[in-house]
C-alpha cells in the first residue's frame, strides 16, 4: 500500500527541517524521510533528546508542531522520476512513498584521505567522532587530536573539551595566511565570528597548529599515537582518538539516480527556487554546494516554500541566501586542500577499506570503472562513498552514474522497487537456463 | 611464417576475456599479437558476467566446446594467479518435481556416456547439500567438475601472459574500420596486421555488419559476505520445460558462491534492450524466482546491481573462424552466456585455423560460414 | 524512559545511556566491530551512516551498520565477524 504526499523531503539535517516546516506552512502533506534514528542531520545529530544550540532547538520544535509525518530510519534504496515515487527500507520494513514535490535534501559526509595507519580502530571522523560522543561515547580523560581542515575541527574540539576530553592538538592544513583572509571575510558576519572565538575560547588548551596535517597513525590493535607534519617538521603525539576529516562532500547518490544534472564542481545544479532540472524536484543543503547549516536552512526554508507553489515568501530570503553564499565562497578558498594531501598514503596503505585495495593497486589502472572490476576497489557495501572520494581527489577519476540500490538493501527491498513503476510488465514465461550471466 | 605481414602478424579487437585468450594462444605460437580495444580489459560482458565454468549439452556440439574448454580451465588451475579466484565448487541443476527429475536421469546418462562424472540427488541429500534451499525439493544433479572464476582477473591474467610473450595492447582505442588487413583507429591510426580477429562480443556485428550477433541483456546482483549460505552453483531445471524461446524475456533461478563469501544472484535474459539501466520489473521477477528456491535470500544485504550484453547467436552457437568475404577476417564472438567457459577452446580453435594444425575437436559446428549458408535456405 | 540500557556483545553485557547507538556500545566493550577482508581489525569511521566500517550482527542479522541503530533492551550484538 502506497501513501502518497503532495511533499516529500529526504533527509532530516537543517536543510531538511527547515524544508518540511517551510512546505507545511502551505497546508499540503508533507513527509520527511531520514536514514537515522532521529532527525537533526550530522550537524544536530541525536535530535531534540539531546543539549544542542539553540537554532535547533527552535527547528525541532517547529518541525514538531507541523503537520509533517516524520519517518526515521528510512533509507531511501530506489527512486524513480517518471512514476514519482520512492521506495524506503527501514530495520523492519519496505514501503513505497508518492510524492508531487520532492525536496532532495540529502547533506554531505566528510572526506576522508588515506594515509598509513588510517584503517586503525579509533581514527574516526571529526565530525563523525562528536557523533559518536554525542550518541553515548564517554571521553573524560581522553586525549584527542582534532584534524583536517575547516571550521568544524573547531567546533568539534570545542566539543570535545566540554565534555572533558584532553584535546592535544588542533592540525588544519590551511595556511594561517590562508585563515587570516578568511577571517577579514567573516567581519561582515559578526554572528559567525563570535561564534569561532567561542569555539576557541573553549578549546583555549589544545594547540591549534595551522599548515599542520597527519602523516601516519600507529598502534597495534588501536591508536596509540600520531605523526603529524607541522610547519614542516614532523612530531609524534600520543593520543587515544585521531578525530580527523578533510572537510566535507556532498550526498549526490540519490540526486544523480534521479537524474539531476551536477555542475562541474558535482554539486547539484539549481535555479533560484532550489529547482534542479527536473521539474517537481528540489535540492537545498550542502549537496548544492558546501556552505554550512545557515545557508542550509535558508535554502532548504526556499525549497520548501517552492515547492509548495509560495514563490513570495521563497522570494523573501535570496538575499540572506546571497550573503550566506559569499560566505560559503570565502570558505572554499580558505580550506582548499593542499596538494601534499594526495601523497600521504603509502603503495600498501588501502585506499578501499571495505575490499582492503592498496593505493598501488588501484594505481595501476587509469580510470575508475578499470580500478573496480580489476582490483574490487569500491565493490564493497560502501559503494565507493569513501574510496571514491578520495580516488577522486588523488587521481582528479569521476565518479559513476548512481545504480540501485542507492544504498546496500535486503533482496526483498530490492524486489520490491518494480511496484514502484508505472513502466509494462514483461510477459511471463517459463524460464530457461542462461549460461555466463546467467 | 609464410602469408603473415605487417605490424603484427595477428590483431585481435576486442579484450574480453575471448580476446585476451586468443591472444595468449597465438602469443604462445610465437606470433606478433596486437590486441584493440576501445575501453580496458574486460570492460564489457566480460566484467559483467558471473563466471561459471559449466558443461552443456543442449545441443553435441555446445557439450563439445564446453567440455574440451573446462578441461583446459582445469589443466590452467595451478596457474591461475588468487584474484582469478577458481573455485571447484560444481554446479547443482536443482529438480523440483518429478518431470525434472526425469531430465536429471536422461542428463546424468548423457553425461555419463560421454565420461563426464555426476551424482544423482535425492531429495535428503540436495538437502545436506544445500540446506538453504527449500525443503523438500524432488533432487538434483551435481556436476562436481563445474568451476566458479572471476571473469575480469582471468582476462587480465591472459593478457600479461600474452604481453609476456610480446603481444601489444592498445587499450582506450575505438576501431572504426576492421578488414582486409587493415585496422583504423578512431584517433586516425591504422594499424596493419596479416590476420585480423573480430573479438569484440555484442559489438561484433557493428565492426563486421551481415553476421548475426544480437545483444542479450543481462542482469545480477551480489550480496554482502554471507560465509556457508550456498557451496555449488545452483541452477534451476525447470527451463527445460518450455522451448528455447528467443522472443520474450526470461528469468531463471541460478545462484553462485564466490570465493569471497558473497553470492550471486541471476538471472535475466532480454533481447531487443539497448540501455545499460537496471530495470526494476526484470530485477524482481529475477529476485522472485531465486526467492522461491532460497527464501533465506530475502533477507540478505545486496550491495550492487548491475547489467551487461551477452552477444547471442540464432543456433546458440560461437562463431569461430574465417569469415568468407575478408580471407584476412576471422570472427570468435557470439559466445551468449558461455563466453567464460568455452574461451580457452575457442583460442584453441582460433590458433589451429590460423596456424593450419589439427584442432582437438571438430570446428566445423562453429563456422561462421553455417550463418551464410542458413541465410542461402532462408 | 529510563536512563540506561543493557545490551550484549558478543553475550557479554553492556549499560548505555538510553539513545546511544550500538557502535557505542561496541567501543565500549570490544572497541572492534569487525574483521576486515585482509583480518584486520575495524571500528567506526564515518559514523554517519556512509563508510560501512561498523558493520555488526544486531539479533541474529548481519551487516548492520551499528552506528545508525539505537540500543535496545537485550539487544544481541556480535562482531568481530
Amino acid at each position: 500500500m502506497q501513501q502518497t504526499f503532495e511533499i516529500v523531503v529526504i533527509g532530516g539535517g537543517p536543510a531538511g527541517i527547515a524544508a518540511a516546516v517551510a512546505a507545511s506552512q502551505s497546508s499540503k502533506r508533507v513527509a520527511v524521510l531520514d536514514d537515522n534514528p532521529r532527525v537533526g542531520g550530522q550537524i544536530w545529530r541525536g535530535g531534540p533528546g539531546l543539549a544542542q544550540p539553540k537554532a535547533a532547538a527552535r527547528w525541532f520544535y517547529q518541525l514538531e508542531t507541523a503537520n509533517v509525518r516524520v519517518f526515521n530510519g528510512a533509507r531511501v534504496i530506489h527512486a524513480d522520476a517518471s512514476a514519482r515515487t520512492l521506495q524506503a527500507e527501514t530495520t523492519r520494513e519496505i514501503f513505497p512513498i508518492g510524492y508531487q514535490n520532492l525536496i532532495l535534501a540529502t547533506g554531505a559526509r566528510e572526506l576522508f584521505l588515506p594515509f598509513p595507519g588510517w584503517t586503525l580502530p579509533n581514527v574516526m571522523g571529526a565530525g563523525g567522532f562528536q557523533a559518536l560522543v554525542k550518541s553515548g561515547l564517554p571521553i573524560a580523560g581522553k586525549r584527542v587530536v582534532v584534524a583536517g581542515t575547516g571550521p568544524l575541527l573547531l567546533a568539534v574540539a570545542a566539543y570535545l573539551c566540554d565534555h572533558g576530553a584532553n584535546v592535544a592538538r588542533i592540525c588544519e592544513q590551511a595556511s594561517s595566511s590562508s585563515l587570516a583572509a578568511f577571517a577579514l571575510r567573516m567581519l561582515a558576519f559578526p554572528g559567525k565570528l563570535r561564534e569561532a572565538l567561542s569555539l576557541r575560547y573553549k578549546s583555549r588548551f589544545a594547540k591549534y597548529a595551522t599548515q599542520s596535517w597527519p602523516v601516519s597513525a600507529h598502534g597495534k590493535i588501536s591508536l596509540e599515537s600520531i605523526t603529524i607534519s607541522e610547519s614542516g617538521r614532523l612530531r609524534e603525539i600520543p593520543c587515544d582518538y585521531l578525530a580527523c576529516a578533510f572537510h566535507l562532500i556532498p550526498n549526490t547518490e540519490l540526486p544523480r539516480m534521479l537524474g539531476c544534472h551536477l555542475n562541474q564542481e558535482a554539486f547539484v545544479e539549481t535555479d533560484e527556487l532550489q529547482q534542479t532540472l527536473h521539474q517537481g524536484i528540489y535540492c537545498a543543503g550542502e549537496p548544492t554546494g558546501i556552505g554550512g547549516v545557515e545557508l542550509s536552512t535558508i535554502e532548504g526554508r526556499i525549497a520548501g516554500h517552492a515547492a509548495a507553489n509560495d514563490k513570495r515568501a521563497a522570494a523573501k530570503l535570496f538575499p540572506a541566501r546571497a550573503r550566506y553564499r559569499k560566505l560559503a565562497a570565502a570558505m572554499k578558498q580558505a580550506f582548499r586542500l593542499r596538494p601534499e594531501l594526495a601523497t600521504l598514503a603509502k603503495p600498501d596503505t588501502f585506499l578501499c577499506r571495505c575490499e582492503d585495495v592498496t593505493l598501488h593497486q588501484v594505481r595501476q589502472h587509469n580510470s575508475w570503472k578499470s580500478a573496480k572490476l580489476h582490483t574490487r576497489c569500491g565493490m564493497g557495501p560502501c559503494q565507493g562513498r569513501i574510496c571514491g572520494a578520495a580516488a577522486n581527489f588523488l587521481f582528479g577519476w569521476n565518479i559513476e552514474s548512481a545504480r540501485p540500490p542507492v544504498f546496500p538493501a535486503r533482496c526483498e527491498s530490492l524486489a520490491a522497487i518494480s511496484s514502484l513503476t508505472s513502466s509494462l510488465t514483461t510477459e511471463t514465461e517459463p524460464p530457461q537456463f542462461h549460461g555466463g550471466f546467467q | 611464417m609464410t602469408g603473415l605481414t605487417g605490424t603484427a602478424d595477428v590483431l585481435i579487437a576486442g579484450a574480453g576475456i575471448v580476446g585476451a585468450a586468443c591472444a595468449w594462444e597465438l602469443a604462445k605460437a610465437h606470433l606478433r599479437v596486437a590486441v584493440v580495444d576501445q575501453s580496458f580489459p574486460a570492460s564489457g560482458a566480460t566484467g559483467a558476467a558471473m563466471g561459471h565454468i559449466v558443461v552443456m549439452d543442449d545441443s553435441e556440439a555446445q557439450f563439445a566446446l564446453t567440455r574440451y574448454s573446462q578441461t583446459l580451465w582445469d589443466e590452467l588451475r595451478d596457474d591461475l594467479p588468487a584474484n582469478v579466484e577458481f573455485d571447484r565448487c560444481g554446479t547443482i541443476w536443482v529438480a523440483t518435481d518429478e518431470a525434472e527429475l526425469a531430465e536429471v536421469r536422461r542428463k546424468s546418462a548423457y553425461y555419463c556416456e560421454r565420461a563426464v562424472p555426476t551424482e544423482i540427488l535425492d531429495s535428503a541429500a540436495l538437502q545436506n547439500a544445500e540446506p538453504s534451499l527449500l525443503a523438500p525439493l524432488a533432487g538434483g544433479l551435481l556436476v562436481p567438475g563445474d568451476s566458479v572464476v572471476y571473469p575480469a582477473a582471468a582476462a587480465a591474467y591472459f593478457l600479461e601472459r600474452a604481453a609476456a610473450l610480446g603481444a601489444k595492447l592498445h587499450l582506450g582505442k575505438r576501431i572504426t574500420k576492421l578488414g582486409q588487413g587493415t585496422t583504423r583507429l578512431e584517433d586516425g591510426t591504422t594499424l596493419e596486421a596479416g590476420k585480423l580477429i573480430n573479438a569484440s562480443g555484442q559489438l561484433a556485428a557493428k565492426l563486421t555488419p551481415g553476421i548475426q550477433v544480437k545483444p542479450r541483456k543481462g542482469h545480477l546482483v551480489i550480496t554482502d559476505r554471507y560465509p556457508g549460505t550456498v557451496h555449488h552453483q545452483l541452477v534451476e531445471l525447470g527451463y527445460l520445460k518450455s522451448a528455447h524461446s528467443v522472443a520474450t524475456d526470461s528469468v531463471a533461478f541460478n545462484v553462485q558462491p564466490r570465493k569471497t563469501s558473497q553470492l550471486l544472484i541471476g538471472s535475466s535474459r532480454q533481447y531487443g534492450v539497448e540501455h545499460d539501466k537496471v530495470e526494476p520489473v526484470i530485477l524482481s521477477r529475477m529476485l522472485q524466482r531465486a526467492f522461491e528456491y532460497i527464501p533465506k535470500l530475502r533477507a540478505l544485504s545486496a550491495i550492487r546491481v548491475w547489467t551487461g550484453f551477452r552477444p547471442a547467436t540464432p543456433d546458440k552457437l560461437p562463431l569461430i573462424g574465417p569469415c568468407l568475404e575478408d580471407p584476412t577476417l576471422y570472427l570468435a564472438t557470439g559466445h551468449e552466456g558461455l563466453g567464460i567457459t568455452t574461451s580457452l577452446a575457442t583460442a584453441k580453435l582460433m590458433a589451429a585455423q590460423i596456424l593450419n594444425s589439427a584442432p582437438k575437436i571438430p570446428m566445423e559446428p562453429y563456422l561462421p560460414s553455417r550463418q551464410m549458408v542458413a541465410d542461402v535456405h532462408a | 524512559m529510563p536512563e540506561n540500557v543493557t545490551v550484549y556483545v558478543n553475550d557479554l553485557p553492556v549499560t548505555v545511556p538510553t539513545g546511544a547507538t550500538v557502535a557505542v556500545a561496541v567501543m565500549l566493550s570490544s572497541n572492534v566491530c569487525r574483521t576486515s577482508v585482509s583480518g584486520e581489525p575495524r571500528a567506526p569511521l564515518c559514523a554517519m551512516g556512509a563508510c560501512f566500517e561498523c558493520r555488526v550482527e544486531i539479533n541474529e542479522v548481519r551487516h548492520l551498520r551499528s552506528c545508525q541503530v539505537a540500543c535496545e533492551p537485550q539487544m544481541k550484538i556480535k562482531v568481530g565477524r
